[in-house]
């Protein structure tokens, strides 16, 4: 919420609202230190390819932000920068106020990866391979807790089995493991569920959930709308390298989406009567019915007048059904608008 | 430092040694058997004696050295290579280690396990031909220095190599025959003038000399030119590993 965009000042906010943001701001600002800080993030590849231009963004502990964008938008660059993958040209990244390249050591303590591609050692049993991980970032052997992360992964079972035998979904959970072994409080899931079935995708849902629960914070990149909107709290989106908003997910379906009333009507009609050519309605000729599109925030929805229009103009209502926006429709809306 | 990463590194590596036991230890001490019958006992007893030691017992530091430099150089480029191949070791560079601590980690795995293959080779030895030693502290030292060195060495060409072809180009083309032309199987002083000239261009003759010296007090060359040339050639591959984390060269983009 404290990150505003051009775009999104183009919604324009009723005075008390407006009272009531600045209230939360401060009230963030002084209580939630942001975990996660991007200052004028870039980077330039040595093909030319500018993989991000001046990424800033501030995330909030306990948050799950979701980052959304078309393949090649620089998701995974952003992410890659933070983790330490790879180097940015310019700017910086903080973790819980650690410097990612001059305090990698404490930044990285903190953060827990979980990587696009399945990249596990094959010959590995589960068990080792967690305690392999949680010994890389400087933690002794806690049986306890690899068992209890086991358990809650639904892989106990498989403790003692090894990578190569297991499914590629049960694979995905090693990778969320052994990013949790070290306790981190920033996780970052780059593409959890790509190419995962339906069920163990709803499944991965409620891990995420689960860690929220539990404190952590969780950034993850995806281009399944459906998601973002299921689990996110904010959503940022990306395209071409170019944070082209970062908003509260609630918020920004309710700013940026559309609702809209179709209204069937007992006899079809020729055209659409003059007394109502204000409202910009659309008529299909095949179930006979109005369309009417509104912003759902908007001071005057328009809709009383509207309905008294219509009686006034003497048609006859058969039905009348509302539909609002999906995120996809609010996304594909923003990437084909800039 | 960071020292649960080096064991969790260590002990992992270690581990792959261990589970495969019949390549990593079985195979290269069958070979270097089969080395001593063929050369010590069958070609050997009619080989006249080296610098006063029987032809037996000449060959062994230099088989044991054979074995030393292509174990560590392929275990520890394999090591380092197979996580970037597999892409597991995106694990490596996001958790809280340095470099320094990951050559630690691959680099004395690999260099235990050579210095491993090499004892193993060494009791071997025993076996096929009666010999002692006489100064083994300085045995096992350039035993250890050797594994070590050649460890940096390999890791280097694991980090740099971009596939399989380019991990076993350099022991294959370049080590095996700088081995077998080092004095492994004869003393430098029975080549002609010239090649003796050539040979010393070869850094392995250094190596070979000085760990035979330590075995039987004879060397091609002076023990203390051995051990500069060892040093000089570690602090190269130090040196280089440095350079290639200081600049992410082909580590990060």
């Amino acid at each position: 919420m404290t990150t505003t965009t051009a775009f999104v000042d183009r919604v324009r906010r009723p005075a008390h609202l407006a009272v009531a943001d600045l209230f939360i701001s401060f009230f963030e600002k002084t209580i939630m230190a942001a975990i996660l800080s991007i200052q004028n993030l870039s980077k330039q590849y040595d093909s030319g390819f500018q993989a991000l231009k001046n990424v800033n963004l501030e995330i909030e502990e306990g948050e799950i932000l979701a980052l959304l964008g078309p393949n090649g938008a620089g998701k995974t660059t952003l992410i890659s920068i933070i983790c330490g993958l790879v180097n940015a040209t310019s700017g910086t990244a903080t973790v819980g106020g650690f410097d990612v390249v001059d305090e990698f050591r404490k930044a990285r303590s903190l953060i827990g990866l979980v990587p696009q591609e399945i990249s596990l050692e094959p010959f590995q049993t589960v068990t080792n391979a967690l305690h392999f991980s949680r010994g890389l970032f400087g933690k002794g052997r806690d049986p306890a807790l690899i068992e209890d992360i086991l358990k809650k992964l639904s892989l106990w079972d498989k403790r003692d089995s090894k990578v190569v035998e297991l499914s590629g979904g049960m694979k995905r959970r090693v990778l969320i493991a052994k990013a949790l072994c070290h306790e981190p409080r920033v996780l970052f899931l780059d593409e959890p569920t790509a190419g995962v079935d339906v069920e163990l995708r709803k499944e991965m849902w409620e891990v995420v959930r689960q860690l929220k629960a539990d404190g952590v914070t969780i950034i993850l990149t995806t281009h399944y709308i459906e998601e973002a909107e299921a689990i996110a709290d904010r959503i940022g989106v990306i395209r071409s390298g170019e944070l082209l908003l970062v908003e509260d997910k609630d918020l920004l379906m309710r700013r940026m989406g559309q609702r809209q009333i179709r209204i069937e009507l007992m006899q079809p009609i020729d055209r659409i009567p003059d007394a109502l050519a204000s409202y910009n309605l659309e008529y299909s000729e095949e179930d006979q019915s109005l369309t009417y599109s509104y912003e759902a925030n908007g001071e005057r929805t328009g809709i009383t007048a509207l309905f008294s229009d219509l009686g006034k103009a003497g048609l006859i209502l058969r039905d009348v059904e509302t539909r609002q926006s999906s995120l996809e429709d609010i996304f594909v809306g923003l990437v084909e608008d800039k | 430092m960071n020292f649960y990463a080096i064991k969790s590194i260590y002990s992992f590596e270690m581990a792959r040694f261990f589970r495969t036991l019949a390549q990593s230890l079985i195979s290269p001490v069958l070979s270097t058997s089969l080395y001593f019958i063929v050369f010590g006992a069958a070609i050997g007893s009619r080989i006249e004696e080296v610098d006063g030691v029987s032809y037996g017992a000449f060959i062994i530091p230099g088989l044991i050295m054979l074995s030393l430099l292509t174990q560590s150089i392929s275990n520890a480029s394999f090591g380092i290579y197979f996580p970037k191949f597999i892409g597991s070791i995106y694990e490596l560079h996001t958790a809280p280690v340095s470099y320094v601590e990951i050559v630690l980690g691959y680099v004395g795995a690999a260099a235990s396990k050579s210095a491993l293959i090499g004892l193993v080779i060494l009791g071997t030895a025993t076996f096929f031909v009666d010999f002692t030693i006489l100064h083994p502290v300085a045995m096992l030292a350039f035993l250890l220095l050797t594994s070590v060195t050649f460890s940096l060495f390999g890791f280097i060409i694991g980090i740099w190599s971009k596939n399989f072809e380019q991990l076993q180009m350099v022991p294959l083309l370049v080590i095996t025959p700088l081995v077998f032309l080092g004095g492994s199987f004869y003393s430098v002083s029975m080549l002609p003038p010239f090649w003796q000239t050539v040979t010393m261009f070869n850094p392995v003759v250094y190596l070979i000399s000085g760990f035979r010296w330590a075995f039987f007090g004879t060397a091609d060359v002076n023990i203390g030119l051995s051990l500069t040339m060892i040093t000089v050639f570690m602090l190269l591959c130090l040196g280089l590993i440095g350079w290639t984390y200081k600049t992410g060269y082909k580590i990060k983009s």
